[in-house]
C-alpha cells in the first residue's frame, strides 16, 4: 500500500515550517493542504480536537500532531536517509534538549516580539532573546549546522524563528549579526540547502509579506 | 629458590607473573568501566518530575545513587550540573549530564531496552509523546488554582477541570492506564496526579479532581497506585501536604510595602 501524507499547514507558521523541511530533507511526497485559521477545515478540528492547531501531520489516515513529536515520527517511520537525530543515544538527548529549549524560550520571545511590545518591555524581551540565542550560538559551536554536517532536530527547531528574527533586524528593531554573530551565517547556510528553500519562505520573503500587510492595514 | 630454578621454569615463572599483571589491569578497567557507567539522580524529594526519573529506573532495575538538592537553597553543584535551567532532575550516567525530565525518560528508554516505557508502534509513540507534551505544556493551567484565591481562584479551578476533562476523554478514555494495558512513560508524567494532586487541593481548599467528573481519572489513580514501584516509591502523603500548606501560604501571601 502507498503512503498517503497529508499535512496540515499555514504557510508562515513557524511550527509548520519545521514539518516543510524535514518532509523535503527525506524525499517524502505529501499533500499539503494550507488552513485558514480563522475557519479551520472540519479534518483539522477532527485531527487535532485537543489543540485545534496546525502543523498536523496525517499519515494513511492517522494524525500526528506537536511538531517535535511529528519531527520524531518522521525520523522513525522514513528512517533510510537525512536522519534527523543523531544514532548516540546521549546526543540525541542532546538534541532534544535543545529543540525543547527552543520551544519553551525562544518560541515565546517571538510572540512577544509581534505582539508589538513597546519602550522598556521590547528592550527586556531583546535582551532576554540574546542571551537565550548565545546559549544556542555556544552549542552550535563551529560546526556548519546543529546536527553537525547536516541539518538535524534542532536547526529545524530554530530556523523558522531565526527566519522571523531576521524579518526585525530589517525592520531595524535590533541587529542580529551584532547581538548574535553566528545565527545570521547560519540562517544563510540553512537557506543554501534545496530542501529548505524550497519548502519555507527566506527571511525577505517574509519581509515582504509583512510589508504587504502593514501596508494594507493603513489603506 | 629461585637461583636454583632451570630456564623453562624461570620462563614458566615469568609468563606467570605476565598474567597475574594482566588479570589484576583487567580487573582496574572493568571497574573503572563500571564506575563510568556510574547512575545518579540529582533531585528533589517533593518533585513530580523526579519521581518520573526514578520509576522508570526501578521499573528497568537499573540501580542508581540519589542525591537530593535543596531546590530553594540551590547548591553549586545543581548550578554547575543544569546551568541552563538549574533545575531537578539532573540525570548522570557515567559522567555524562542530561537534564529534563522528558529527555531523561527517552534517554533511559534507548540505554536499558528492558520492561519498554514507550510502544514499538511509532504512532502509538508519538501520541505518548503528545501527552506528556500536553502535560507539562498545560502545567500553568493545571497549577493555576494552586496559587490563586478568592474569584480568581474559581476562574483557575474551571481551566484546571478543562484540561483534566481532555486528558479524561481524549487521552485515557477506555483504557486502564495511558499506555494500555501496563504503565509507560504517559502515566509516569501522569503520576502528579496520583499524589501530588489532592495534596494540592487539600492545600488549596478546594476540589478540583471530583470523582463524579472524572470517574476515570480516579480509577486510574486507583490503578496507578497499585503498580508496585509506584506503591514502593512516592512521596509521603502528610509530608507533602505540609509542604504545600507551606508553599501555599507563600504563593498567597499579600505582598509588602
Amino acid at each position: 500500500m502507498a503512503d498517503e501524507v497529508v499535512l496540515l499547514d499555514y504557510w508562515i507558521s513557524p511550527y509548520a515550517m519545521r514539518l516543510r523541511i524535514a518532509l523535503a530533507l527525506k524525499g517524502i511526497e505529501y499533500e499539503r493542504k494550507e488552513e485558514e485559521l480563522n475557519n479551520k477545515s472540519p479534518l483539522l478540528l477532527q485531527s487535532n480536537p485537543v489543540h485545534k492547531k496546525v502543523p498536523v501531520l496525517i499519515h494513511n489516515g492517522k494524525p500526528i500532531c506537536e511538531s517535535v513529536v511529528a519531527l520524531q515520527y518522521i525520523d522513525e517511520v522514513w528512517n533510510d536517509k537525512a536522519p534527523l537525530f543523531p544514532s548516540d543515544p546521549y546526543l540525541r538527548s542532546q538534541a532534544k534538549f535543545w529543540a525543547d529549549y527552543v520551544d519553551k524560550k525562544i518560541s515565546s520571545f517571538a510572540r512577544k516580539l509581534w505582539s508589538g511590545a513597546k519602550g522598556e518591555e521590547m528592550e527586556v524581551v531583546k535582551k532576554d532573546l540574546f542571551d537565550c540565542l548565545r546559549l544556542l550560538e555556544g552549542e552550535l559551536g563551529d560546526k556548519p549546522f546543529f546536527g553537525g554536517e547536516t541539518l538535524g532536530l534542532v536547526d529545524l527547531a530554530l530556523l523558522p524563528f531565526a527566519s522571523w528574527f531576521s524579518v526585525h533586524d530589517k525592520f531595524g528593531t535590533f541587529s542580529l549579526e551584532a547581538e548574535c554573530p553566528k545565527i545570521p551565517p547560519w540562517v544563510k547556510r540553512c537557506f543554501q540547502m534545496e530542501s529548505v528553500s524550497e519548502s519555507v519562505p527566506s527571511p525577505d520573503q517574509l519581509y515582504d509579506y509583512v510589508v504587504k500587510m502593514r501596508n494594507s492595514r493603513q489603506e | 629458590m629461585a637461583w636454583s630454578l632451570s630456564r623453562s621454569e624461570l620462563h614458566r615463572l615469568f609468563r606467570l607473573q605476565l598474567y597475574v599483571h594482566i588479570y589484576s589491569r583487567n580487573k582496574k578497567m572493568s571497574r573503572s568501566k563500571t564506575n563510568m557507567e556510574e547512575v545518579k539522580v540529582i533531585g528533589f524529594w517533593a518533585s513530580p518530575y523526579v519521581y518520573r526519573v526514578t520509576w522508570a529506573l526501578n521499573l528497568k532495575g537499573v540501580k542508581y545513587e540519589y542525591q537530593e538538592e535543596d531546590i530553594f537553597n540551590k547548591s553549586g553543584l545543581l548550578l554547575q550540573y543544569n546551568p541552563v535551567h538549574k533545575k531537578v532532575p539532573v540525570f548522570v550516567h557515567g559522567g555524562k549530564l542530561i537534564a529534563e525530565s522528558s529527555v531523561i525518560l527517552e534517554y533511559i528508554e534507548e540505554t536499558w531496552p528492558q520492561n519498554p516505557l514507550l510502544p514499538t508502534d511509532p504512532h502509538a509513540r508519538a501520541m505518548a509523546r503528545f501527552w506528556t507534551k500536553f502535560r507539562d505544556d498545560k502545567k500553568p493551567d493545571l497549577y493555576g488554582f494552586f496559587k490563586r484565591a478568592g474569584e480568581e481562584q474559581i476562574q483557575a479551578a474551571k481551566e484546571a477541570q478543562e484540561c483534566l476533562k481532555i486528558l479524561e476523554e481524549h487521552g485515557l478514555q477506555e483504557k486502564k492506564f495511558f499506555d494500555g494495558d501496563k504503565i509507560g512513560m504517559t502515566d509516569l508524567s501522569m503520576g502528579w496526579l496520583a499524589f501530588w494532586f489532592e495534596a494540592m487541593e487539600e492545600a488549596a481548599g478546594v476540589q478540583v479532581l471530583e470523582a463524579n467528573s472524572f470517574p476515570r481519572l480516579h480509577a486510574w489513580i486507583r490503578n496507578f497506585k497499585e503498580v508496585p514501584v509506584v506503591k514502593e516509591n512516592h512521596p509521603d502523603q502528610t509530608r507533602l501536604l505540609a509542604y504545600f500548606k507551606w508553599l501555599r501560604e507563600m504563593y498567597t501571601k499579600p505582598a509588602t510595602t
